[in-house]
């Protein structure tokens, strides 16, 4: 107990000095520290720079800094687009171009900055991620000692994992979505084409939900009741939705996090740190603590132990240290277990260009990349189910089942809800191989627009709309608020695609044990993809969902040992017929097999 | 803490306007054999709620549920994970809100306080009445209590119902000690729930060892530790004798029947329970420890049936109780009543006997006939686990060889295998050489039915070895075969 308080205490010092620190460093720009990639911006910048009397100056905070360097770029960008060319130059190296100005104010801002953090990146990181990780150590590590056993104590006493009022997650999810919506039309520059469009989806889905699945009447969700809500998971929510939109839409106000991990990337690939290596090794770090977790949760369960070994590997070897190496190598950045389309980038033209350009390992994996989408998913999802990917392999579904485990209960059984899944999950797959068929339309023929839609705009909003915003702000953000497989559950295209091979041709299933079930509702309650196992397991019936990632959670809270994730070929298209708790048959009374 | 809605307590309007217009049925006799019944299910339980689903299923009656308890069904097994902070009131139903009406069943918040047979009319508590065809009564039980003197004061109490719950959830705010009288599943239920809000327990159980009327010796013993290393003070060989109270009424203190005095603010009474049939006293129905039923569930008066823990079969089956207060037993009844009230006359048979439950962390399932007192004819193998907190016993008749039960302490069997080889009495040694097909624990647990044949092998110095491993395959074959 003393070693757990100790540990929690160490965490929330990490926490706050890692919040703390994106505020304690100064900034102050220079002729050194602006970053452009033409000499002519370069000089432009300093000239309207010392113009302005920035240059030397001392600001305190990135937010002054930021601010007024914009008005900088913006007075270069005008100067320089009313000068005629100069001989020989192109407009792309002379004039400065909206998509410069994020990446010069990103690099900027990282090379201005000086202070506390700057000069101690060393001592910074062993406060944050080295506190951070001691503390969550020993508050995990007295677990080991208890007896071995499901230890769901208190979940719904706490107000960390307790969830939220419906009405108050409800409103949540619409000012995201309305926050999405709305900043999307600044991201794409003012075109309302694409946010009018997401909004009508959005509108056309519940429509759908409420009216043609006639769901109106079934307002009473499980995932919440009304005394019910936990301030410390809505803080949390909170903090990691903000961080989701700070790293993809305004990384230059985390330059401190990323100035502090850079020696790391120095190690590792020779190159300074982006914001995603501070990402992934923040994902990694947590994948294994949480991942410790886990295992000292479930360690009576060797299948819970050995799929947790299995996704802590995955993320740390295949996703982080190998595309580094490879970085090192001169070889293209690749992770080899994302696949399309989740991995939705992998038929870009830069990527499908960067990998035929390198050698036979580039086309070695985009051999691989496509192998994997075409053979590997069918072939592995009808042996295994979608398992072996979305909770042995997968990334998301790595933090889903490590960090993500405290937040498994909130996501919501109602049938509603599984409606509302199988309208916008298989929404974004029709999205996804819809904006892959346009970018390669484009890559083969060069032409840009089809019909009304033109294949960059459309792989640009995916990238936001998809990729970033549900992915990342919804996907992980939303853990203490909706669950922690709320992207896996309602937005990953390739979970829809391996759902569609469980679903129809696949020799898993959760099995029913005759009719030992008790109702008792453990299964359900600790399903994270939502699922009302219940309903199967009082049947007898066996269950067969696209949606269940095989995490075995239910079969390892079941305490009357009702059921169990198998594999058998013999049956695969009559899995779900056999009832085995009807006892009773026409006119006769046996006990059915 | 835990919310449940407020009261259903009027029927709608469409309803009422049903049940006006049925009354017209009676005028022509022939016709109400095939028109709408009004069939009213006293309990929402596992029992009443089964055969209301199934009556619905089968028939277009008008079916009214009552309940005094709680709106909405809800999984009794259940409560223990509300208190323990596992799940709330809402999860434990195992069908959501809308279900019933969608399905036209009426739910009744209402206590029954008398039924009149004669003229086929509930009274209900609130003054109000209502008429009925056929009678479902799945009233549930009661928590026993033998007359202790104290035993009525503020802090004693039994857990069964929801009520008993809210009641727990009362006392334990600010409780230093807690104890439990009786050893069996309720009273470990209530043990393990104080023992997760870290309030002390000291448990009386008044035989050798806990649950030894039902679990073999080395079973119980299992058990028995098991209790002790999770911190429980257990007595055994103890029982209560006298509750003391405070003066404003809230228990004190209990003497045991050793002498001995515990200081303890709350006081469990597990000691089993009995029918809930209070108010049927003084009626038509006929009554003994429970509702007498035949075997198909009907009492003696017509159009009244009893099932689920209330009910006592005049006849039970051989090796059976008359009373089985079982979660599964209360669900095939539910079933079995619906077809014959739904005009398909069919007699109860609960096939062969199984159940489970968890102790604290070790779960624990039974198939066939496994005895704390086995008669001579009956052998058994038994093979523990070094850690002590898993086991598999199977017991068959010495006679023949033909296996008769299945016990399994943190080791889950297939209910459906086990249940074709009780059923068709096979060979124990058959049964040992494909028993890995029986086992029904996760992947990538280590199997031990290897040791449990060795074990045999021992015993009777043959030399078999397992032929069948895990595997639904396996099973599926041996099952269609």
């Amino acid at each position: 107990m003393m070693l757990k308080k100790i540990g929690i205490t160490l965490f929330v010092i990490a926490l706050l000095v890692f919040t703390a620190m994106l505020g304690l460093d100064s900034y102050r720009l220079s002729s050194e520290s602006i970053a452009t990639n033409s000499e002519f911006h370069k000089k432009e910048i300093l000239a309207q720079a010392e113009a302005v009397g920035m240059v030397g100056k001392e600001y305190t905070s990135s937010f002054a800094f930021i601010s007024d360097f914009k008005m900088v770029l913006e007075n270069a960008q005008q100067s320089l687009n009313g000068q005629e060319l100069p001989d020989g130059v192109s407009e792309w190296d002379f004039k400065i171009g909206s998509w410069n100005v994020k990446d010069y104010t990103f690099q900027t801002v990282q090379n201005s900055g000086e202070g506390l953090v700057s000069k101690n990146p060393l001592l910074f990181f062993l406060l944050t991620f080295g506190l951070g990780i001691l503390g969550g150590l020993l508050y995990i590590l007295p677990n080991f000692q208890s007896i071995p056993g499901i230890k769901n104590n208190h979940v719904y006493h706490r107000s960390l994992t307790r969830g939220l009022k419906v009405g108050l997650r409800g409103s949540f999810l619409a000012a995201t979505v309305i926050g999405v919506i709305v900043f999307g039309f600044f991201y794409m520059n003012g075109d309302l084409f694409w946010p009018i469009t997401t909004a009508v989806m959005a509108l056309v889905i519940i429509g759908l939900v409420l009216f043609y699945e006639k769901q109106k009447k079934n307002i009473g969700d499980r995932s919440a009741s009304p005394d019910l809500t936990g301030w410390l998971g809505v803080f949390t929510g909170v903090y990691l939705i903000g961080f989701y939109i700070l790293l993809y839409w305004s990384p230059q106000y985390l330059t401190p996090w990323i100035v502090m991990v850079s020696p790391i990337s120095e190690v590792l690939s020779g190159n300074p740190a982006s914001q995603w290596f501070l990402y992934g090794l923040l994902y990694t770090v947590i994948v294994i603590v949480m991942g410790v977790r886990m295992i000292a949760k479930y360690r009576h369960n060797n299948y819970q132990v050995v799929r947790t070994l299995s996704v802590m590997f995955f993320q740390t070897c295949i996703a982080f240290i190998l595309p580094e190496i490879l970085v090192r190598l001169n070889q293209p950045y690749f992770d080899f277990k994302n696949i399309w389309p989740l991995d939705y980038d992998f038929f870009f033209d830069w990527n499908l260009n960067t990998l035929m350009e390198s050698g036979s390992l580039g086309i070695f994996m985009l051999v691989w990349g496509v192998v994997l989408t075409v053979i590997g998913v069918p072939l592995i999802t009808y042996f295994f189910g979608k398992r072996w990917y979305c909770s042995w392999v997968c990334g998301c579904g790595g933090l889903a089942e490590t960090m993500g485990d405290p937040f498994r209960q909130l996501s919501d059984k109602s049938l509603k809800a599984w409606k509302y899944e199988r309208w916008i999950i298989h929404s974004v797959l029709a999205f996804a191989v819809v904006m892959t068929i346009l970018v390669l339309y484009t890559y083969f023929t060069g032409a840009y627009n089809v019909l009304f839609l033109n294949s960059d705009t459309v792989r640009t909003w995916y990238g936001f709309l998809i990729g970033s915003a549900f992915a990342g702000v919804v996907g992980t953000g939303f853990y203490p608020l909706m669950g922690n497989r709320t992207w896996c559950r309602f937005g990953c295209p390739l979970a829809a695609y391996l759902g569609l091979v469980q679903k129809f041709k696949s020799r898993f299933r959760i099995t029913v044990n005759g009719g030992q079930c008790i109702s008792c509702g453990n299964c359900s309650t600790y399903c994270e993809m939502g699922i009302d196992v219940r309903h199967y397991a009082q049947r007898g019936q066996d269950v067969v969902r696209s949606s269940c990632v095989g995490c075995g959670v239910c079969a390892a809270v079941c305490p009357r040992g009702v059921l169990r994730l198998e594999n058998a070929g013999e049956d695969v298209a009559t899995r779900t017929e056999d009832l085995k708790v009807i006892h009773i048959a026409e006119g006769e009374v046996r006990i059915l097999n | 803490m835990v919310n449940v809605p407020t009261a259903l307590t009027e029927r709608n309007f469409f309803t009422k306007l049903h049940t006006f217009f049925s009354v017209f049925s009676y005028l022509d006799p022939q016709q109400n054999e095939t028109c709408q019944m009004h069939i009213v299910i006293i309990g929402n339980g596992i029992a009443g709620i089964t055969a209301a689903r199934h009556i619905r299923k089968r028939s277009d009656h008008q079916i009214t549920v009552i309940s005094g308890e709680t709106d909405h069904f809800f999984s009794r097994t259940a409560l223990m994970y509300i208190y323990m902070g596992h799940q709330r009131f809402e999860d434990t139903k195992p069908y959501e809100d809308w279900f019933w009406e969608k399905n036209r069943i009426e739910l009744l918040r209402g206590v029954v306080e008398k039924v009149d047979t004669k003229t086929k009319k509930l009274h209900f508590l609130s003054k109000r009445e209502m008429a009925y065809d056929k009678l479902i009564l799945a009233c549930g039980s009661k928590s026993n209590k033998f007359g202790w003197p104290g035993q009525d004061l503020d802090g004693v109490q039994g857990l069964y119902n929801y009520q008993d719950l809210e009641a727990m959830e009362y006392s334990s705010s600010g409780l230093q000690q807690a104890l439990i009288v009786g050893g069996g599943l309720i009273g470990i239920e209530m043990a393990e729930m104080f023992h997760s809000r870290h309030i002390p327990v000291t448990m009386l159980v008044r035989e050798k060892s806990f649950w030894k009327i039902v679990l073999p010796l080395e079973e119980s013993a299992m058990i028995n530790r098991h209790i002790l290393e999770n911190g429980i003070d257990l007595r055994l060989e103890t029982e209560m004798k006298e509750i003391w109270g405070e003066k404003d009424g809230r228990v004190k203190m209990v003497l045991t029947t050793k002498g001995e005095k515990i200081h303890c603010g709350f006081v469990g009474l597990t000691v089993g329970v009995s029918p809930n049939i209070e108010f049927l006293r003084f009626g038509e129905i006929e009554l003994e420890k429970g509702i007498l039923v035949n075997e198909y569930l009907e009492t003696n008066v017509p159009d009244v049936y009893a099932i689920g823990d209330c009910a006592q079969l005049r006849e039970p089956k051989p090796g059976r109780r008359p009373i089985e207060a079982v979660w599964y037993t209360g669900r095939m009844m539910g079933e079995t009543v619906a077809h014959t009230v739904c005009g398909t006359n069919t007699s109860y048979d609960p096939g062969i006997w199984f159940n489970s439950a968890k102790f604290f962390d070790i779960e624990y399932q039974v198939y066939g006939t496994v005895l704390a007192n086995p008669p001579e004819d009956h052998a058994s193998i038994y093979w523990e686990h070094p850690a002590g907190r898993m086991s598999i016993r199977i017991v068959y008749d010495k006679n023949d060889g033909a296996v008769i039960g299945f016990n399994l302490m943190g080791v889950r069997y297939r209910h459906e295998v086990c249940e074709k080889w009780l059923r068709e009495r096979t060979h124990v040694e058959e049964v040992l050489q494909n028993l890995g097909i029986a086992n029904f624990d996760p992947e990538f647990y280590k199997e031990y039915e290897g040791e449990v044949i060795k074990i045999y092998n021992q015993q009777t110095g043959n030399n078999l070895l397992l032929k069948k491993k895990r595997g639904l395959s396996r099973a599926l074959e041996f099952l269609k075969n």
